[in-house]
């Protein structure tokens, strides 16, 4: 166990440059933040139905999330009990059974050891109970799905709190059909994954780095996604989680139903009536495709960000992966609206992943300051801006600041503080 | 159909990878604006994320640009304003192993093996990927009509890529 002085390093308004260089201390962040919180691992539509699994990690660590015959889902650890091979290499399926292909131990969905070749090797016979796929404890909300090693922890609910309401309007954007998973971009750059949990509620950034991409939008829209200016604001929801609002006017996607169909969206109107949708659907779908005006970061490897889930994961002190889970209207069995989910495929490719006209941007801003962090060995990250509450908007009681301030960042921070030095 | 005729407007290997290597050159020099009249009206650029993909419009894809998103990208990489692309990286790519999958009046069809080294910022970097192409004479002028790069590692973490494949 270190012996550093975590507490030291987290300011009320700056945290140190150490946190994102220290190997030492990621490996304790390994331990005592992601061993020990709830982390996302994957959204039900992910594994639709019974012997459905998809791969994903808490952590640095590879789990399996299946649904079993039962409908129960579970995260498993990825490895064989016998001598640590994995037992699953593929990314998603349908399987009943995992075999590890080194001895052939087999498990059943629900990481129960079914079958162990050539048995009476074992002269005292072996108990089955004791050697089944590790799992670990998983709950969900709003079709997310949470992992985490610590058994007696809070339920869910009780983890996420105020964040919940943020919870239930972004999937508003599933305009009434519920919200499905229709891929992600994957990409890594070589920073530490603080950094990129920080760009989420990070207003400030974005007029200067994404410029290209605002320049790249007409002119009402482009207006729209002046975040600035618009009136949003940033809101410490506790336990490390934070939501910044962007564009007011799209934080409840089912209020201004009767407002006029935008232009840009006349041609997909014109598509959706075609595929049948009533108009009081075409103009749900519509006002929902472009996803919510607000990002929501849930402390510590998720986000809601307007259209898309962004997950985490920590690969090494300065080397993070990134998914850009694309999400669209429907459910395991049901995709109500083609078009719809065509145009959000593509406003999805127009921002994310690794070509798209934000996401290289971003990287390169993370992996600058991964670099520029080399300098000095005594400097402080500035988290600083932006106290004042703004009037009315946010909760009472919570604390918050206009769209540009780093609330979110030092509500994650009291948040690393705290687990650091628990 | 004479032979004459066939002669007179089919696109020969010939011609094919003539138009391919002088759009890689583009790319490397990044001169953009000259890569985009190379393009149909409908030509479609696509870089999928399943190594399988065909059907492009209902998957989500690295990148799948009509003209406007065409034009769109080069406006951004050549605006001075993309951090991931001012400066861009350097890079070198060869196109080959082209093997004609259809051909017909006015239009081949190809699959190549590009091999692409990345240089910025201290990092060398490689990316491979099986390339198809869609020629199209148009107006007597070859133009691309598809182009599909896909990645070795698609379907895995990539990086990000402020240049075009």
């Amino acid at each position: 166990m270190s012996t550093t002085d975590f507490g030291a390093l987290v300011k009320d308004d700056r945290v140190h440059t150490a946190l994102y260089k220290d190997g030492a201390i990621f490996d304790e962040e390994m331990e005592r933040i992601f061993k020990n919180t709830w982390v996302w691992v994957g959204h039900e539509s992910e594994v639709p139905s019974a012997n459905t699994f998809k791969k994903s990690f808490v952590g640095n660590q590879p789990v399996i999330v299946t649904r079993d015959k039962a409908g129960v889902i579970r995260t498993l650890l990825n490895r064989c009990r016998h001598r640590a091979a994995s037992v699953c290499e593929k990314k998603k399926g349908k399987q009943s059974v995992f075999v590890c292909p080194y001895h052939g131990w087999s498990y059943d969905i629900d990481g129960g050891l079914r079958k162990v070749p050539y048995a009476d090797g074992y002269p005292e016979g072996l108990d089955r109970e004791e050697f089944g796929l590790i799992r670990l404890r998983t709950e969900t909300y709003q079709g997310m799905i949470f992992a985490t090693f610590k058994q007696d922890i809070e339920p869910l609910v009780e983890f996420l709190g105020p964040a919940r309401k943020w919870m239930d309007l972004f999937m508003k954007q599933g305009a009434g059909f519920g919200v499905k998973v229709l891929g992600e971009h994957r990409f890594r750059f070589p920073g530490n994954w603080k950094i990129q949990l920080e760009n989420t509620t990070d207003a400030y950034h974005f007029p200067i780095v994404h410029k290209t991409f605002l320049d790249s939008l007409d002119a009402e829209t482009e207006n729209i996604f002046d975040v600035i200016g618009s009136g949003g604001w940033v809101e410490d929801l506790g336990h490390g989680h934070s939501v910044m609002v962007m564009i007011p006017d799209l934080i409840d996607l089912d209020d201004n139903l009767d407002a006029p169909i935008p232009d840009r969206f006349a041609e997909l109107a014109e598509e959706l009536r075609e595929e049948g949708h009533d108009e009081a659907a075409v103009r749900r779908i519509v006002r929902a495709v472009g996803g919510t005006g607000f990002n929501l970061n849930l402390f510590p490897n998720v986000a809601c960000s307007m259209a898309f889930f962004r997950v985490l994961r920590p690969v090494g002190v300065a080397e993070t992966e990134i998914q850009h889970v694309a999400i669209g209207m429907g459910d395991a069995k049901e995709t109500p609206s083609p078009a719809g989910n065509r145009a959000r495929l593509r406003l999805h490719e127009h921002f994310q992943g690794p070509m798209g006209f934000g996401t290289p941007d971003d990287a390169e801003g993370w992996e600058r300051v991964q670099r520029g962090a080399r300098a000095g060995d005594d400097l402080w990250i500035m988290l600083n801006r932006g106290s004042a509450a703004p009037e009315g908007r946010p909760q009472p009681g919570h604390n918050a600041g206009d769209a540009s301030s780093e609330v979110g960042m030092r509500a994650a921070y009291q948040q690393w503080k705290r687990m650091m030095t628990a | 159909m004479s032979t004459a005729t066939l002669t007179r407007h089919a696109i020969s290997l010939d011609d094919a990878t003539r138009f391919i290597w002088a759009e890689a050159d583009i790319l490397d020099r990044l001169d953009y604006r000259a890569w985009l009249p190379l393009w149909t009206k409908d030509g479609r650029y696509t870089i999928p994320i399943e190594h399988d993909a065909v059907d492009y419009d209902n998957q989500l894809n690295v990148a799948h640009d009509d003209e406007e998103m065409r034009q769109a990208r080069v406006k951004r990489l050549l605006s001075g304003f993309s951090m991931s692309a001012a400066p861009p990286a350097r890079t070198v790519r060869t196109i080959s192993r082209f093997v004609v999958t259809a051909a017909a009046d006015d239009l081949i069809e190809l699959r190549s093996a590009m091999v692409l080294v990345e240089y910025k910022y201290e990092r060398t970097r490689v990316l491979a990927g099986d390339v198809e192409f869609r020629l199209k004479r148009d107006e007597g002028v070859i133009k691309l009509d598809r182009k599909v790069v896909r990645l070795a590692n698609c379907d895995d973490y990539l990086h990000g890529i402020g240049y075009l494949l």
